[in-house]
């Protein structure tokens, strides 16, 4: 078998305060595949984006990675010092942002950027990569790309803008792109038109993709394996048809049922009581204890299980399903 | 049953043109933006009336036609058979404009930041004089936060309690018609069902109006008695939310629901809508959708397609059945 692109170990980022030290990623351990789609979801704050951030080296200060290792292609990047970690990022690993706008340099045509990051990672002259900009852009559908490959960002739409942004991740060839909610801002139909070609692209390169969003539905058409992140530890981690049907976690159940979901009609929507604690105070025990309606005694005394202390599915110690009944209703199903 | 609101032929156009002399050196025409196009339909009483559109479709912008911050260009916005940019009679324009509140998608920018939560939550009925004493406390008690919260600034409270505040201001003044412009658009899904419950449990005890603008297509089916489906400032079918999701008639409607990402559409391949929404300044002829429509014949680029009812539901396309 072949070892994962990306693989996190026992993550754990620390941001010290004048008082304390909040940890908004505690633990988090994943592997990403070649070709691979993995969906991160969960709510504001939850470390999501902040999980993605450390992958690329992109923690704000006083933010650190405290704990753990991130291992890209079997090499140790958390620890690469500042310029080698550059050559890294966009060689190696793609971004594409929640905002097309604040991504791309307003001041610069597309093509200078596209050209720019060619220019800097792959070691080719001018003229390829200009001709290779173009052929970019025209492979995430962008019309007339070489009369457009001059427009400056402003003129193009947010759809558009997007696309030139994936042209733009994935012009250096990556093994690995981490798109941080890259369609949030984007309406319906311009969303179905980016997922589609980010699930295209991939496939066909063999990129592994780190899809972090808060959108349920846009995990369930897109990612291959979902993690849900609750107050910066993984809660469950699995399949997405597995976690999306059929949760382990009292908080993914929770989350699912919280979703106005398309085929149920009039019902009151499950609510999850309370809100997500704030890093600087944390419950005792389990962090999603307080909202939890199995929570035990068991629960409230010991720190949150990481996901290899129970069955590597749910972090939970009283999981609403196992395994074997998970088997029995596919069987019956 | 009646209508409390009753909207005709209502259009909105903004003149989007440069100044006037960069309009004479550039020789450049007047530019103007037609936001919304014809639009009529009714909201019956102690019901949900939901518009859906992507963005420029002119949603906000019927909804702040209804409320009167925005004046039609044309056609009527009737709410308790009152016309409020027509009426001439002060004493029924504000017997009707206190009827009226407006819950906006942004809870961390429609709470002034300097009031406490007392005086924003009773402004709608301070400022008509009435009597605030209790009533601060009564309403946040009503909408699940706690009265000890009146003394609160709106900074110590997260987006779903601030919600949850906007929704108290809302029902301060007793109105009968809530304007809600995406009101959990800001908020995580969560929060979103509690505040998504939270509405639907208050228009049962106060007998309340919605008129709900919101994009999202899953909370719109939720939600909503009747949904409109907005297109370029045009309204292209208004069904049931059954009848709208199981079979939808407009190509548009057609072409959304397809698009819109589903909860167990597991690896689905969507074939994505081709194009964007056209530039409202030039819309094309006929049916605005025509260029991006997969059944378009010639008389969709050259006539504007009336509202006609098939079953039901109202469709604005030549070819609908």
């Amino acid at each position: 078998m072949t070892p994962p692109v990306l693989s996190v170990r026992d993550l754990v980022v620390d941001i010290p305060t004048r008082d304390t030290t909040l940890r908004p990623v505690d633990q988090v351990s994943y592997d990403i595949a070649e070709g691979e789609i993995l969906g991160v979801v969960g709510e504001s704050g939850a470390g999501k984006s902040m999980t993605g951030n450390a992958v690329i080296g992109l923690l704000d200060r006083p933010a650190h990675i405290s704990g753990g290792e991130i291992l890209l292609n079997d090499r140790r990047i958390d620890n690469l010092p500042y310029e080698q970690m550059r050559r890294v990022r966009g060689k190696e690993i793609g971004m594409v942002f929640q905002d097309p706008l604040t991504s791309l340099n307003p001041l610069l045509p597309i093509g200078d950027q596209l050209t720019e990051t060619m220019l800097e990672h792959l070691g080719i002259d001018r003229g390829e990569a200009q001709e290779r900009a173009i052929a970019a852009l025209e492979e995430v559908g962008i019309p007339a790309a070489r009369e457009r490959i001059n427009s400056y960002p402003h003129e193009f739409s947010g759809g558009m803008r997007q696309r030139v942004v994936i042209a733009l991740a994935l012009c250096a060839e990556p093994s690995l792109v981490i798109a941080d909610e890259p369609t949030t801002a984007l309406d319906v139909s311009v969303q179905a038109q980016i997922i589609a070609l980010l699930k295209r692209l991939c496939r066909e390169r063999g990129t592994a993709v780190m899809l972090v969003t808060h959108d349920m539905g846009v995990i369930a058409e897109a990612a291959d394996r979902v993690a849900v992140m609750y107050a910066g530890r993984l809660a469950e981690l699995g399949p997405v048809r597995d976690v999306l049907t059929a949760p382990h976690h009292p908080y993914t159940d929770g989350l699912m049922g919280s979703t106005p979901l398309a085929s149920k009609g009039k019902h009151r929507l499950h609510q999850i009581p309370g809100a997500m604690p704030r890093l600087g105070d944390l419950p005792d025990g389990c962090a999603f204890n307080p909202r939890c309606p199995k929570a035990q005694d068991r629960c409230r005394a010991n720190p949150t299980p990481t996901l290899a202390d129970c069955n590597g599915r749910a972090a939970c110690w009283y999981p609403l399903r196992t395994d074997d009944a998970h088997d029995m209703r596919i069987a019956s199903a | 049953m009646t209508a409390l609101v009753a909207i005709r032929n209502l259009t909105r156009i903004f003149d989007v043109s440069k100044p006037w002399l960069n309009r004479v050196l550039e020789r450049r025409p007047r530019a103007l933006l037609t936001a919304v196009s014809d639009v009529s339909f009714e909201i019956p009483e102690r019901k949900v009336y939901a518009l859906v559109g992507e963005s420029g479709s002119g949603k906000s912008t019927i909804g702040k036609m209804v409320v009167g911050l925005l004046q039609p260009t044309e056609g009527s916005v009737e709410v308790q058979g009152v016309d409020l940019s027509r009426e001439t009679d002060q004493a029924r324009i504000e017997a009707v404009r206190s009827d009226i509140q407006m819950i906006f998608q942004d809870p961390f920018a429609s709470l002034n930041p300097r009031w406490k939560v007392r005086d924003i939550v009773a402004e709608p009925v301070a400022a008509k004089g009435g009597n605030t004493h209790g009533l601060a406390e009564r309403l946040l008690e009503q909408v699940g936060l706690s009265a000890l919260d009146a003394g609160k600034f709106p900074h110590e409270f997260s987006g779903g309690q601030r919600q949850r505040i906007c929704i108290a201001r809302a029902l301060a003044s007793e109105p009968r018609l809530i304007v809600c412009d995406e009101p959990t658009s800001a908020l995580d899904v969560s929060v979103q069902a509690q505040v998504l419950n939270l509405m639907s449990d208050l228009k049962d005890e106060f007998g309340l109006t919605y008129l709900f603008i919101s994009h999202d297509l899953t909370v719109v089916q939720h939600m909503a008695d009747t949904i409109g489906v907005l297109y370029l400032g045009r309204l292209v079918e208004e069904a049931s939310p059954d009848a709208l999701f199981d079979d939808p008639k407009h190509p548009y409607s057609q072409m959304l629901l397809a698009a819109a990402p589903k909860m167990d559409g597991f690896g689905r391949e969507v074939d994505p809508p081709k194009g964007e929404i056209p530039d409202p300044i030039n819309p094309p002829s006929g049916c605005a959708f025509h260029p991006r429509c997969p059944i378009a014949v010639d008389r969709c680029r050259s006539e504007r397609p009336e509202l006609r009812a098939i079953r039901g539901t109202r469709v604005a396309c030549h070819l609908a059945q």
